[in-house]
């Protein structure tokens, strides 16, 4: 029988929770790192007891852990993310040039055939690559380079780059995203790089059609589809069937099109799934009613699911790193709020239940499903 | 604090207390304890420290300008030896062994 592996990254440690194909019973094991805010934690999908974790510290700096064993043990790995040349400067919140300053690793993705292969978004926003387990990392230079670059300025939580999705179809081809730069797209393996911006209207930026400078906080891939991508900006939820060449609005009749993650459903490339938040001053769900709402379209026709959520005095946020899909036969949908809890769907968002309930503020949720 | 010069000899073996979540990266327990040759400096104790543990490269200090982290400090025989360079000569008692050099992580955070 199949099992579940959920990793789950939060303010203070990182979680491992377990459970059959059924999705019932949990085994939690953690705080892994205790006391470290792990951002991000995800599998290999060539090697599923292979992860890498990225372990961070305002104190201490960055840290990167590996496992060769499902989470069990760790071993540190490398943690020095050198800008490739003279770094040169991004925009500040003001306006005025700022040094490039690497910060954090926000996300890790690894290879889809390699195990010893991975990426790393980061912040200050640029993209770097390890080919020997995580044990040095080269900067994939031609992002910050492509041209924009010195024009990107940080969102509300940082010059951060959040989102990586490589195309099962074509090595050559990923997908990025930065916030508040925009979306960015490689066709020859990360050496250069475009933005794929054109669709996306963000009105609190002076050019509201810019090339650049959109707050993008989140976008997701089917795997058999590779030129469809969806994506929650900071505000609307947008699509493209052209590999991001062209976006459209898609929020149709979302309560609120403001929100952090959006994922697809593992076997039906058109159901797609977000969680809206009131609004960018107001980090919480809509009258205090935690809703996931699920779209069988593809878009602009949403369902609200709120079945095992909670639908009174709930102020949670839930961030875009924060929402994972399996790939059973009945796909479960699981999300981490800032609240502490996980919730687990198992029949692909009719019905909810926590898998826990009182951890640190997740930041990260990333499912493996095994053999 | 005034110290002398620190007279020639073999190389010392120099007391470090590091913050929880470096002993805890470093897995180890209690003060740990580095060999140093020649004057017993700031810079040279570091260094020291991080060729024992490879995992604490860029956790102290950042990788490339070896400048201190800004929520760490200093500490020798009570005083804050944050702000010195790296080639700071450590008091005697710590060159001896008899006081360790501290790591210390700024009281903040939630």
């Amino acid at each position: 029988m199949s099992r579940v592996r959920v990793l789950v990254g939060t303010k203070k440690g990182a979680f491992v929770l377990t459970s059959d194909g059924a999705r019932k019973n949990w085994e939690v094991s953690g705080p892994h790192f205790a006391g470290w805010e792990m951002y991000h934690l995800k599998g290999s999908p060539a090697d599923p007891n292979r992860i890498y974790a990225s372990q961070t510290s305002g104190w201490f700096g960055q840290v990167m852990q590996r496992s060769n064993d499902g989470g069990t043990t760790w071993e540190a790995v490398g943690n020095k993310f050198a800008y490739e040349g003279t770094p040169g400067t991004h925009q500040w919140y003001d306006g005025t040039p700022h040094p490039w300053e690497f910060k954090r690793v926000w996300h890790v993705e690894p290879s889809l055939t390699d195990p010893d292969t991975v990426y790393a978004g980061v912040e200050d926003a640029a993209m770097f690559k390890s080919t020997d387990g995580g044990q040095n990392w080269q900067e994939l230079a031609g992002l910050r380079g492509h041209g924009t670059g010195s024009s990107w300025a940080p969102g509300a939580g940082g010059l951060g780059l959040h989102t990586i999705l490589l195309d099962p179809s074509n090595p050559q081809r990923m997908f990025i995203a930065i916030s508040a730069a925009g979306a960015f797209r490689t066709d020859d393996g990360g050496v250069s790089w475009k933005a794929i911006n054109r669709g996306l209207r963000s009105q609190y930026i002076p050019d509201p059609e810019a090339e650049v400078g959109h707050c993008v906080h989140r976008i997701a891939m089917h795997p058999s589809r590779p030129n469809t991508l969806f994506m929650q900006k900071h505000w609307d939820v947008l699509r493209t069937d052209d590999a991001g060449d062209n976006w459209r609005e898609v929020s149709g009749n979302l309560p609120t099109d403001f929100g952090f993650v959006v994922d697809v459903h593992a076997h039906d490339p058109e159901t797609v799934y977000v969680v809206p938040i009131k609004s960018d001053s107001e980090h919480f769900p809509l009258e205090g009613q935690l809703r996931v709402f699920r779209s069988r379209t593809g878009g602009e026709e949403w369902e609200p699911l709120t079945a095992g959520l909670p639908q009174r005095d709930c102020y949670v946020n839930v961030l875009r790193d924060a929402m994972a899909v399996d790939t059973l036969e009945k796909c479960g949908i699981y999300f981490g709020t800032t609240g502490g809890q996980v919730y687990a769907s198992s029949d692909a968002g009719d019905n909810w239940t926590p898998i826990v309930s009182t951890l640190p503020p997740v930041y990260s949720v990333e499912v493996q499903t095994l053999p | 604090m005034a110290h002398v010069v620190q007279a020639g000899g073999g190389p010392r073996v120099v007391r470090v207390e590091l913050p929880f979540h470096l002993r805890t990266l470093a897995r180890v327990q209690g003060e740990v304890a580095v060999e140093v040759t020649g004057l017993v400096t700031l810079g040279a104790v570091l260094d020291a420290l991080e060729r024992l543990y490879p995992v604490l490269q860029g956790t102290i200090r950042d990788h490339d300008t070896l400048k201190r982290r800004a929520f760490l400090r200093f500490f020798a025989c009570q005083d804050d030896v944050s702000l010195e360079s790296a080639d700071y000569v450590l008091p005697d008692a710590v060159a001896a062994g008899a006081e360790p050099l501290m790591v210390v992580g700024a009281l903040a955070g939630g």
